[in-house]
């Protein structure tokens, strides 16, 4: 158990993704089975344990001190895990608990326990281990580590671990149980690799590269198909032998989250598609719709009814047991249109190609797509196999220019590692108010974007102009006659009530100083609340 | 005699009428007693001072010769009379040279403890609980989430993560008095003896460390004349907290903030200030140290200041103990 404990705090507080790989490879190697596959689980999310409220867990602990103390101490800590894990009493520990619990015992302990026993096989487990071990402890009971490690990052770490390729552990992932003890054996060479037997398996999916500046040249039209790039989120539909599942690019099942497009999934195999939401024969929903369905563990049957969730199809991968991969492109295409034909019109339809005469054409298309919810087009090479991973050449993407925003920057933060003593993030805000009046609406942040001298320059421009110190964040002078102006590059902007503006800013970034302009020249709100409005 | 009529607090310090003396005044007096050389607690400018040979000296590091108009050494353990009251220096096992003071006038002992912790530390005595009639406590760490670990535990984690990544320098923020020479020190009887380097704000105080009999191995600059940022890799870098957060950090490969306090036990404390690899290692007595304390110095009164008075405060109430908090102001009760 102090493994694990000391794992999930080492984890929380690295911010760099190369040392959290670390950090879980490590893991790995140096902890036993069954504990290392238990801690897999947990950072995954396939552990499954009883849960325990929170409210029995202060009654656990005034049980055992003074509810005065304990006010205090919650008070002052402001996490319930962390006080109940640091003021729960010392025992001495006699007879059979002499032993500090592993994480096998704690997670065996807890799936034995029934609802009316739970909260005591707690009480001795938090006896029985020290501060860190509590503290991992309770996370478990109460769900959620917010550890900051996707399934995803796991799952990488794992492939380091066994040097094999992420795509081969996505493929086994639906087919394995905790602790996977065949899965470690297989990454340390002590064993095959273990067969697939579970239905309804993910398969590891294709991606595109961006279209590069000269890549085109040298590439002839007529080797592609092309088709619109719609915005919403890649998904992966598996139904055989009566199990569905959907996926989520990554292999994560998210099946969950759209019980009424995995309902209509009446067919026998595997297509790759974007999950949008709206009605295909009449309307498509903006990303900004789609995101409502985004998240949840349950979903209102008055939000399937307003955000019905529908797949727009653009390849095949398995029909009836047939696996289609090998087959080039095109033919994938054809067998692709027939299938979708015979599905329910209303849950999924074909995504179009959209023909063109040449690469200043797609361009033109690109640039000005037909529909809101479309960021570019698709190129496909005709004769190309359905392969796994991210492989140059067959699969292009060449999206729409970014929205631009010129903002004022307001707040600067402190990075980390290489960047720990620069002030690297950036809140920016554009203008709102009457003329006269104008002040600064913060719309977004962005970290990166800019050069290593230019971040130099940006860090000297905080400390010569700090407002206020708040910890790692410092305001920075801005108004309308002295501030910072930064072009802000952007792909779309959703509605977020969280943001004071409104809206979140996709994928923001910094797309140049702009040193020259005055403040009160950056852009205004309605600049921004135009594009939500669409 | 009222133990209030002996020691009282003023907005100088706390203050004994009979003896017309302060202790650890913020502001300058005409006769003061210190515990310790910590800032907050040895000021500059006061007419005469009173303290241990080795807060003397550091004092004089920190401000210069002329810090005081006269001083005079306190004796570890020998009583003297500062106008008729008796003042004893006792261990307080809190930075080198650090002690409380017992004070004792018509039957009434006041032992004002200064900081103190009791975790052993191999770079100043340790403390020695003296049974008294009132105890002055300090409250830093006085509320019962506050558990240190074992500071050999702690360092242990430090010599891991160096291990667990050779290409980053480990910055370990440590207050430039105590608790830079004691992280220093603990690595060193971990059995690394590697070149450990220090940031410049510490040199003076390891050389007198070092002039104390306490061995820190070879210290080197942390500066990068004629040399590359490479040299860094796996190094182990010591320094004060401040330093780290500035441009000075910038000489160092990828570095690991580490941070060497007892307020790194509250996790959104280091998420917070930027520290990766927090170090749980304090000057401070933790809750069980401070409650066990007053427990064995016998006192049936408790004066708290300085941190979470409140919760030390309760917690004597349920012991039958009389408590209070002494409200003194100038100390920062964040310093650890």
């Amino acid at each position: 158990m102090q493994r694990f404990a000391e794992l999930l705090d080492r984890l929380v507080l690295t911010p760099s993704r190369n040392g959290k790989l670390t950090l879980l490879v490590d893991h790995f190697r140096s902890v036993e089975d069954p504990d290392r596959g238990l801690a897999l689980a947990a950072i995954t999310g396939d552990l499954s344990i009883s849960a325990v409220k929170p409210a029995m867990l202060r009654t656990l602990v005034t049980e055992r001190m003074d509810p005065v103390l304990f006010g205090y101490s919650y008070d002052y800590v402001g996490d319930l895990a962390e006080t109940v894990s640091l003021v729960w009493p010392e025992t001495t520990l006699q007879g059979e608990d002499v032993h500090r619990p592993t994480l096998g015992d704690v997670v065996a302990t807890l799936q034995r326990a029934s609802r009316s026993d739970g909260p005591e096989i707690l009480a001795r487990l938090l006896d029985r281990a020290d501060i860190e071990a509590r503290y991992a402890i309770i996370k478990l009971v109460t769900g959620g580590l917010r550890i900051g490690v996707s399934a995803r990052l796991a799952k990488q770490a794992l492939a380091e671990f066994g040097r094999v390729d992420v795509a081969e552990i996505e493929e086994l992932w639906h087919g394995l149980t905790p602790p996977y003890g065949e899965l470690f054996a297989w990454l340390e060479g002590r064993a095959e690799k273990p067969e697939q037997t579970a239905k309804a398996m993910f398969r590891p999916v294709m991606l595109s590269t961006p279209v590069g500046d000269s890549d085109l040249e040298k590439l002839d039209p007529h080797d592609y198909a092309a088709e619109w790039k719609w915005d919403g989120i890649r998904v992966q539909a598996v139904a055989e032998g009566g199990v569905k599942r959907l996926y989520s690019r990554t292999g994560d099942d998210v099946s969950g989250a759209f019980p009424d497009l995995v309902d209509a999934m009446e067919f026998e195999g595997t297509l790759d598609g974007e999950l949008l939401v709206g009605n295909p024969l009449e309307a498509t929903g903006t990303f900004s719709d789609l995101q409502q369905r985004l998240n949840r563990k349950t979903v209102s049957p008055k939000m399937r009814q307003q955000f019905p969730a529908f797949m727009r199809c653009y390849d095949i991968l398995v029909e009836s047991g047939e696996d289609l991969r090998a087959l080039p492109f095109a033919r994938r295409r054809q067998r692709l249109e027939h299938f979708v034909a015979t599905l329910e019109p209303t849950r999924f339809d074909l995504s179009p190609l959209a023909p063109f005469s040449g690469w200043a054409a797609l361009d033109e298309m690109r640039k000005s797509p037909p529909h809101p919810v479309i960021e570019g087009v698709m190129l496909k090479r005709r004769d190309s196999p359905y392969l796994a991973g991210r492989p140059k050449g067959p699969w292009f993407k060449w999206k729409r220019d970014p929205h631009i925003v010129d903002a004022v920057l307001m707040y600067a933060q402190r990075g980390h590692g290489k960047r720990s003593s620069f002030y690297s993030d950036y809140t920016f805000g554009v203008w709102t108010g009457p003329e006269g009046a104008e002040e600064l609406v913060p719309v977004g942040k962005a970290y990166f974007g800019f050069t290593d001298q230019e971040l130099k320059q940006i860090d000297k421009y905080v400390r010569d102009n700090t407002l206020e110190r708040f910890g790692p964040v410092r305001s920075v002078r801005a108004d309308r006659e002295q501030g910072l102006v930064l072009e802000v590059a952007f792909e779309g902007l959703n509605r977020s009530t969280r943001h004071k503006s409104g809206g979140a800013m996709r994928f923001p970034r910094i797309s140049r100083l702009r040193w020259d302009k005055p403040p009160n020249e950056a852009d205004r709100i309605e600049a921004l609340q135009a594009l939500l409005d669409r | 005699m009222r133990a209030r009529d002996l020691l009282r607090p003023r907005p100088e310090g706390l203050y004994c009428p009979p003896g017309d003396f302060h202790i650890d005044p913020v502001r300058p007096v005409e006769r003061a007693l210190i515990t310790h050389g910590h800032s907050d607690h040895a000021r500059s400018g006061h007419a005469s001072v009173l303290a241990t040979r080795q807060t003397l000296d550091i004092m004089a590091l920190r401000y210069g010769a002329d810090f005081a108009g006269s001083t005079q050494v306190a004796e570890i353990g020998n009583s003297q009379t500062v106008n008729g009251v008796s003042v004893t220096f006792h261990p307080a096992g809190h930075v080198l040279g650090s002690a409380q003071i017992a004070v004792e006038h018509g039957g009434t002992r006041i032992v004002a403890s200064g900081d103190y912790k009791r975790q052993a530390d191999a770079t100043c005595a340790a403390f020695e609980p003296v049974s008294c009639d009132v105890f002055i406590t300090e409250a830093t760490f006085g509320l019962p989430v506050f558990r240190h670990p074992p500071d050999t535990h702690e360092i242990g984690k430090l010599l891991a993560s160096v291990e667990q990544f050779p290409a980053r320098a480990h910055l370990v923020g440590a207050y430039a008095l105590g608790k830079a020479q004691r992280v220093i020190r603990l690595i060193r009887d971990a059995g690394y003896d590697k070149p450990i380097y220090i940031h410049g704000a510490l040199n003076k105080l390891c050389d007198y460390y070092e002039s104390q009999g306490i061995a820190l191995g070879e210290l080197r600059p942390a500066t990068v004349e004629g040399g590359s940022k490479g040299d860094f890799a796996g190094a182990i870098v010591v320094g004060p907290p401040s330093a780290f957060a500035d441009r000075w950090a910038r000489r160092f490969p990828d570095p690991m903030s580490c941070f060497a306090s007892g307020w790194m036990r509250i996790r959104q404390r280091a998420k917070q200030g930027g520290v990766e690899l927090p170090l749980i290692i304090s000057d401070h007595g933790d809750w069980d140290e401070l409650t066990r304390t007053i427990g064995e110095t016998g006192a049936s009164e408790v004066w708290a200041t300085h941190g979470r008075e409140e919760a030390l405060v309760r917690w004597c109430e349920l012991q039958g103990i009389a408590a209070r908090p002494l409200h003194l102001v100038g100390y920062e009760d964040e310093g650890d």
